[in-house]
């Protein structure tokens, strides 16, 4: 019935398509800015997305997160079709994105960020904040620890009460990270998050990256500029250019790739 | 951990003991007092909309009316039939004005759904635009209503409103406002608020915080506006025109966006400043200039507001205001 549950007796979870995309396309009036994509990723697979500027990496993102509806094709998350959902349902089937822009909630401190995005598993609603026995007190420290506890891997937790806004760069990546991990996602989709680091924190990104999919058992999917960062973790990369794939597979493929040295230098 | 209760019905217990003594205040100070409470509860309740979730709402004296109105006819309609079944009296008249409030409260928060609903999809200027339009059409809507006397306005016959029951509807908007906002579920509000994309991508239905805190916010504005007509005894369409609900928005943006004590102490001083100018101008010791001067009050009054704004832009308890800055490089100076 479920083809989720089929899978898992058949052929391990390992082999479970998490997200399928097929034959995604979207349409901004007369611009096809994803034209009939093919995606797929398994459980605990990191794969990058990468192409020129303009490609349509950051809409494929939004097409995954349903800030965009496919024009047609279809999107699956763990055998179900997301489209037509909005983007808090898709987050809570298990979906967490960082954004290419950082987006945190400027007003609240670095605790409060992650604390918010524990919202989503939260037993209690209205009623509960507004009463506050016993189960409100018990679920509201359970919050703190999990946040705390994330602070802490990601060595966040020393700035814990700053404003997340006075946080350096970097931090502030990692925080939207960490922010993404509380919501407790499958998948994780990254926005460029080397954009505007020096090597030393991209060597960094690189191995936090790893180190946050292993400890999570994440599928990852990362759209990155840098190549460096791109051909260093990803199992596999996929090429986008004007809204179409030209190429898939493991890095060194994609290194020699004819059409790809072509959509990134000309010919 | 239940430091708010414990305050809560602390503040309870001090206005219940004090309640009895109110007929000793002099009637113009006991009114003074019963406008600064509805005023806190206007704009506290407005804060959690424009201050936490960052909607900005230009309708709020319309939520006030529904109650006004709704409460109003509640006391009108149903205290001849009523009161002899509630057991007349002064308890079955405080027993019908609290059904008249919860009515008023109760129909304003459906107004607020009603309105919010459809209108909370829009943004910044457009939400503005709808919710002054919806108030406006409250308004229109009680003018060509006969049965509520239309233009000629509505007469409460009696005035059960006192210092009791307008500052315990204050504290509870109070409270219910502060605990909303220091909850994970709470923090909802403040996300939405901050960045709405980031918010949705969080698992944070921004949908679902919006109309609630319109609701809430549409709920005790209905209780305020029942208060008030409990209170005045004498309601019109035309007393919440757009110039009410601008009155409440100056109460939340002087008291700081998403500051509960900054607004209650900006509801204080707005409903103070006027007739403190008030008072003033009938002072016989002051130099006829001056007296002359604070007899132009209402003048006297937006210019005080447009100083307030130029020094504290950020809202009453901010520190980010230009002038406290240049204050402070000043007395740095003075320190070197």
């Amino acid at each position: 019935m479920d083809p989720k549950m089929a899978g898992h007796e058949t052929e391990g979870p390992r082999m479970n398509p998490l997200l399928e995309m097929d034959r995604a396309t979207v349409e901004f009036g007369g611009l096809r800015a994803v034209s009939e994509l093919d995606l797929t990723l398994r459980q605990g697979e990191l794969v990058g997305l990468i192409g020129p500027n303009g490609a349509g990496k950051t809409t494929v993102f939004n097409l995954i997160t349903g800030v965009y509806q496919p024009t047609s094709g279809d999107i699956r998350f763990e055998g179900r079709s997301v489209a037509g959902r909005k983007p808090y349902q898709i987050t809570a089937r298990g979906v967490a994105r960082t954004f290419q822009n950082i987006r945190l909630f400027g007003s609240l401190s670095v605790f409060d960020n992650v604390r918010a995005a524990f919202n989503i598993h939260l037993h209690h609603g209205i009623s509960h904040a507004l009463w506050r026995g016993p189960g409100f007190d018990r679920e509201e420290r359970e919050v703190e620890t999990m946040a705390e506890e994330l602070l802490e891997i990601f060595h966040l937790d020393h700035l814990r009460d700053a404003e997340c806004t006075a946080l350096p760069y970097g931090d502030q990546r990692r925080l939207e990270i960490v922010r993404a991990l509380a919501t407790r996602p499958k998948l994780l989709l990254l926005d460029e998050p080397a954009a505007g680091m020096n090597p030393t924190e991209k060597g960094e990104l690189m191995r936090l990256i790893r180190f946050t999919q292993e400890k999570f058992d994440l599928a990852v999917l990362l759209v990155e500029h840098d190549m460096r960062v791109v051909m260093g973790i990803c199992e596999r990369i996929a090429v986008l250019d004007y809204g179409v794939k030209i190429a898939e597979g493991a890095p060194e493929a994609i290194r020699n790739d004819r059409k790809v040295i072509e959509a990134y230098l000309g010919e | 951990m239940n430091r708010p209760k414990t305050c809560f019905l602390l503040f309870v217990a001090l206005i219940a003991a004090l309640a009895p003594f109110q007929s000793a205040i002099n009637p113009y100070y006991f009114n003074i007092l019963i406008s600064i409470g509805i005023n806190i509860i206007l704009g506290v309740g407005l804060n959690l909309v424009t201050g936490y979730t960052g909607q900005f709402s230009l309708g709020h004296a319309g939520f006030m009316a529904v109650g006004a109105y709704l409460s109003g006819s509640v006391t009108v309609f149903l205290a001849p039939r009523w009161l002899p079944a509630l057991g007349g009296g002064a308890a079955g008249e405080t027993a019908l004005f609290l059904l008249a409030l919860i009515a008023g409260g109760l129909g304003a928060g459906l107004a607020g759904l009603a309105v919010g609903v459809p209108s909370l999809r829009l943004k910044g200027d457009y939400l503005a635009i709808v919710t002054l339009g919806f108030a406006e059409i409250i308004r229109v809507i009680l003018q060509n209503m006969e049965i509520v006397g239309g233009p000629r306005g509505l007469s409460i016959p009696i005035r059960p409103t006192g210092l009791f029951g307008t500052y315990l509807a204050a504290a509870l908007t109070v409270y219910v406002v502060v605990l909303l906002v220091h909850s994970t579920y709470g923090r909802g509000f403040l996300t939405v608020r901050d960045d709405e994309i980031a918010a949705e991508a969080m698992g944070i239905n921004s949908t679902k915080y919006k109309v609630i805190a319109f609701v809430v916010a549409a709920f005790f504005a209905g209780i305020a506006g029942g208060l008030y007509a409990h209170f005045i005894q004498f309601i019109t369409p035309e007393g919440f025109g757009y110039l009410k609900s601008v009155d409440i928005v100056v109460i939340v943006i002087l008291g700081g966006m998403g500051n509960t004590p900054g607004v209650i102490l900006a509801a204080i001083l707005l409903t103070i400043l006027p007739e403190g100018l008030r008072v003033m101008s009938g002072w016989e010791f002051l130099p006829d200039a001056v007296r002359g001067i604070v007899k132009n009050r209402m003048i006297l009054y937006s210019l005080l507001l447009i100083i307030l704004m130029l020094t504290r832009p950020q809202g009453l308890f901010s520190s980010g205001g230009k002038w406290t800055q240049k204050w402070r490089a000043m007395k740095r100076r003075g320190r070197a």
